[in-house]
């Protein structure tokens, strides 16, 4: 059973934020609720509130434009996934919805909620990383924004302030560049990952000119290896390029050994993971 | 709040009650409203028993609070074909054999359900991604994929 709570049903966005504010950090949000009922199922969690957003309207828009495409906060990761213009513009980010959690689960768990819950491993912060995604974070009286890197901060901890909710991700449009995503898990399907990397690779003049990589359950937070990344801009991707920025990103990561995995093995992976992930994304930028 | 009377619909016919709103939507199906087909595995979202639709999205009842379906749709395997007209899936999962102990195959038949409407030209590995947040201890999930597969065709008005 759950523990008991006060009910509150957020009629929309003003609403929402007018009763988050004054809560004085007692209330919860309510989206899909995939995480925090179990959380409160199991006592790791007894809010004495939940404000109820995934009816707020002004949540559940993907809107895109020449700049960017936007998504609400309390989207639901199936959603993302169907979404035809994400998949052009970000296969990396539509891999990811594929590969989270299952079906089931995809109907109710909001990409607001995978960011906000900020787990080390939290499988739409990777690639969103890699395409250098923001975050609109709306409080009653302001907005603001802030990049993703910096709203990620740690295991379960995140950049929002009392009163503040995830509006909505903003993910820009940059230069046509290939992209890569893989999910290492015990299984597939339900699977917390083990590690996972995002890679985007754009190609100009036969070399790299823009790569970013994101590795996720390898550190306290998912990160992009940059070390990784400056090694390759302006070099041809060769299999000792490649070889070079994997080991350059598993140097950055830090491995703990936990259920799924040793520390080690989680390392290895993640060289195997950078690699693969470079090779493909340069063949993408090559076919495109 | 901390009680509700909410009111929806359950495959069709209305439904009327005053809920708590730590209830969750599975509890209330099975114990107040006439609904125990769907079944209660693990209660935290992980084995997909106790999937329903609502307003045609196919959820995990277990994780959803019986307040969020007042003014909505609830649709149960009991709300998807009859005994003399059968759902296809339904038809295809008695034509296989395709349950064992049964437990499970609520929830399975309504995530095809949900998945199929989605994907009506569902590929077998596609068919396998609508049931992975349903778990089957019985059967291996061959006889319960060559069901959908079959489901699958005869939707999509393929000849089989």
């Amino acid at each position: 059973m759950l523990p008991r709570f006060e009910y509150v049903k957020a009629r929309g966005l003003t609403d929402a934020l007018a009763r988050l504010g004054p809560s004085g950090g007692q209330a919860r949000l309510l989206a899909g609720g995939t995480d925090l009922l179990v959380d409160m199922r199991e006592r790791r969690q007894a809010p004495p509130i939940l404000i109820d957003i995934s009816e707020v309207r002004e949540l559940q828009e993907i809107r895109a434009d020449g700049d960017a495409i936007r998504i609400g906060s309390g989207v639901t990761v199936g959603a993302v996934l169907a979404d035809a213009a994400v998949g052009r513009a970000f296969p990396a980010l539509t891999a990811a919805c594929r590969s989270f959690a299952d079906y089931l689960t995809r109907n109710k768990a909001t990409i607001g909620g995978n960011l906000a819950n900020a787990s080390p491993g939290a499988d739409l912060v990777v690639p969103l990383l890699a395409l250098e995604a923001s975050v609109v974070l709306a409080a009653a009286q302001r907005e603001r924004t802030v990049p993703l890197g910096e709203f990620v901060l740690g295991p379960r901890q995140t950049a929002l302030r009392p009163g503040e909710l995830v509006r909505e991700i903003v993910v820009p449009r940059r230069a046509p560049a290939g992209q890569a995503y893989e999910k290492l898990g015990l299984k597939h399907g339900g699977a917390i990952a083990v590690v996972s990397t995002a890679v985007l690779v754009s190609v100009a003049n036969g070399a790299c000119a823009r790569v970013r990589i994101a590795l996720g359950a390898v550190a306290p937070r998912p990160f992009r290896a940059e070390a990784a990344e400056r090694a390759l801009e302006g070099r041809r991707l060769d299999a000792e390029a490649a070889e070079r920025a994997a080991g350059l990103a598993a140097e950055a990561a830090s491995p703990i050994t936990d259920v799924r995995g040793s520390a080690e093995y989680r390392r290895a992976m993640v060289v195997a993971l950078v690699r693969r992930g470079l090779h493909a994304a340069w063949g993408h930028a090559a076919a495109a | 709040m901390t009680e509700a009377t909410i009111e929806f619909k359950l495959n069709g016919e209305p439904v009327r009650l005053t809920v708590g709103v730590h209830e969750t939507l599975l509890g209330v199906l099975r114990s107040r409203a006439a609904g125990p087909e769907a079944k209660s595995g693990c209660d935290r979202g992980d084995c997909g028993a106790c999937a329903v639709a609502v307003d045609d999205v196919v959820v995990t009842s277990c994780l959803t609070l019986a307040v969020q379906v007042d003014g909505k749709r609830v649709t149960t395997v009991r709300g998807i074909g009859t005994p003399d007209r059968p759902h296809p899936l339904q038809a295809a999962f008695l034509a296989q054999g395709a349950a064992q102990c049964g437990i499970c195959i609520p929830g399975m038949i309504m995530s095809l359900w949900g998945f199929l409407r989605e994907h009506p030209r569902a590929t077998r590995q596609e068919i396998r991604e609508a049931i992975s947040g349903n778990l089957c201890r019985c059967t291996g999930y061959r006889k319960i994929v060559d069901a959908a597969e079959a489901a699958a065709r005869e939707l999509a008005g393929v000849a089989s």
